[in-house]
């Protein structure tokens, strides 16, 4: 069966930092509505990977196409207009503010491009985005609640929340499940995936919690020593020897 | 959320003033004139101190506007008053323009300080340059106004405050625009905005040349309400302070704030002046540590304060 064309091509893409390879010979094709999980020890180059897909790191060569654009050379602001969002490690929102400002001020950059940034912002339309988002990521109860004071993981529902709101295509999650506890973390799961299903866009999402990969994602990247050692599915990739034994580390 | 009366107050507030200044004596029309032309840099200062960016060197564009509006007069014999704002606004804002394309990239204290070093080479330069005045400055001529020359100065004050109030519409609404809106979450999260689409460096550029528009335009009114620049009143780097300091005192909160804490700050010197010639450094001082104690969000959250125990 002949599929459509990917939408997000990377061609040997290699990344050093001095004499530190921190990405070499990767090669990958994702296609639409795909759910990646990227796994790998700490200091694979996953992390690496997505700063260069969405352009806070530049390759030292290669090149990444997304839907026909080449992506390298291009900064995160470029990339964001491209169609690529993602959320961050570290939740990356603005602490002063509250849940809902945090959204507004998302939707408004997201649909206020170029002269239209003059006009004023708050609008009826936009605050009824706003309160569609918020209940879609289940964050009503926050609303009025300055960041601050949020837990973790709220916070990072919201980080999620604000990539998602330009509609792109593709979404790349930095460890989403990091900081969430153990009894909250499906849940958390479920609200994010949900969602995303709705928007019906491709994810890849860097991820150490094997039974989060085994249960959400449709195929994984492995990554050992900046190469991509396995792609392949979550269940044959979980069960691989070379996956078992640089990724999870399990002992034989 | 509060609905914003802002637009109201500063018009009604606008009008109210400008007839209470008909029948005030002279020394208080002075002290409006000035706190109004002063309140209008204030006013950029506030958009920049809301993005988390304070200026040391602002009296660079106050100056060059007063000294615009100089040399129109003295060589070019310009004396409408609205031809003089234009020329010190436009040139400052053309500075800041250009300025800005280093400004964008520095923050915190590089950025404050970075203003000063420019501000003080102005400043070397005036008062190096014989045919700029030297440390003399120069006496201007009332300015004529719709080709009239008024016998008082009543007739400037009321432009100026006409000027003033048009300023704070204008930043008001730029504040609630998408761009404008963009202060607290660049003083928050810089990678964030760029990750939503919006270029940091575009915005802070913006805020800088409005700013540098604003503190020429303040400058040009400071020039024709005083009658006279001259370098240390208008470019020196005391000047910057003092413009940071009315800024801290008057609060970020609102865009009337400036020119409550420009009135004020005026007050506040004529008195210390008067009644302690040798120790009014000490009572100015003394009022910037009790606001920074006490007032963090100035002079405009009292008023917030005073409004909800109110409703």
């Amino acid at each position: 069966m002949k599929q459509s064309k990917p939408i997000l091509e990377v061609r040997d893409l290699l990344k050093t930092f001095g004499a530190v390879v921190a990405a070499k010979d990767i090669n990958v094709d994702v296609n639409r509505g795909e759910i990646v999980g990227i796994i790998g020890a700490n200091g694979a180059g996953k992390t690496c990977f997505v700063n260069m897909v969405t352009g806070y790191l530049k390759p030292t060569s290669g090149s990444i196409v997304f839907d026909g654009i080449e992506l390298v050379g291009k900064g995160p602001r470029e990339v964001t207009h491209a169609g690529i969002s993602r959320s961050f490690q570290v939740s990356q929102v603005f602490h002063t503010m509250t849940v809902a400002e945090n959204l507004t001020i998302a939707l408004a950059i997201a649909t206020n491009r170029g002269v239209r940034a003059l006009s004023e912002m708050e609008t009826p339309e936009l605050t009824l985005q706003r309160d569609a988002v918020l209940k879609r990521y289940q964050l009503e109860n926050y609303k009025d609640m300055t960041v601050n004071v949020l837990s973790q993981g709220v916070r990072k529902l919201l980080d999620i929340a604000m990539a998602v709101v330009s509609e792109p295509r593709i979404l790349l999650l930095d460890e989403p499940t990091s900081g969430i506890s153990v009894e909250e973390k499906f849940d958390f799961m479920d609200v994010v995936m949900g969602a995303l299903k709705e928007d019906n866009v491709t994810v890849l999402f860097v991820e150490h919690d094997m039974e989060i990969v085994e249960r959400y994602v449709s195929r994984v990247l492995a990554f050992y020593q900046g190469e991509i050692i396995a792609d392949m599915s979550p269940k044959k990739a979980l069960a691989d020897s070379k996956v078992q034994e640089f990724v999870i580390g399990k002992r034989h | 959320m509060l609905r914003d009366n802002t637009s109201k107050v500063v018009f009604i507030g606008g009008i109210l003033i400008i007839a209470f200044g008909f029948f005030a004596p002279n020394w208080i029309v002075n002290q409006l004139m000035f706190g109004f032309s002063r309140a209008l840099a204030i006013l950029g200062l506030l958009v920049l101190w809301r993005t988390g960016l304070v200026s040391f060197g602002h009296a660079f564009y106050f100056g060059l506007g007063a000294y615009t509006v100089a040399i129109l007069d003295i060589q070019l014999g310009v004396t409408d008053v609205f031809l003089r704002l234009f020329g010190g606004a436009c040139l400052a804002g053309l500075a800041g323009f250009l300025v800005g394309f280093i400004m964008r990239n520095y923050r915190d204290i590089f950025f404050a300080m970075l203003n000063t070093a420019i501000s003080m080479v102005l400043y070397g330069i005036i008062v190096k340059t014989e045919s700029l005045g030297s440390t003399d400055g120069f006496a201007i001529s009332l300015p004529t106004i719709f080709g009239v020359a008024p016998e008082t100065k009543y007739p400037l004050f009321v432009v100026i405050t006409v000027i003033a109030m048009v300023s704070a519409l204008l930043v008001n609404f730029y504040l609630k625009t998408t761009v404008g809106r963009l202060t607290t979450p660049i003083r928050d999260n810089e990678i964030r905005v760029e990750y939503l689409g919006f270029s940091v460096a575009h915005a802070i550029h913006l805020k800088y040349t409005m700013s540098a528009i604003l503190a020429g335009g303040a400058g040009a009114l400071m020039a024709m309400s005083l009658g006279q620049v001259d370098p240390d009143s208008m470019i020196n780097w005391t000047v910057s302070g003092e413009l940071v300091f009315i800024t801290i005192l008057s609060g970020p909160g609102n865009v009337i704030a400036p020119f409550i804490g420009s009135l004020v700050f005026e007050v506040l010197r004529t008195y210390a002046f008067e009644l302690a010639p040798h120790l009014w450094q000490l009572i100015v001082g003394g009022t910037f540590l009790t606001i920074i104690f006490f007032l963090p969000g100035g002079i405009w959250s009292l008023i917030v304060k005073f409004g909800r125990n109110k409703s």
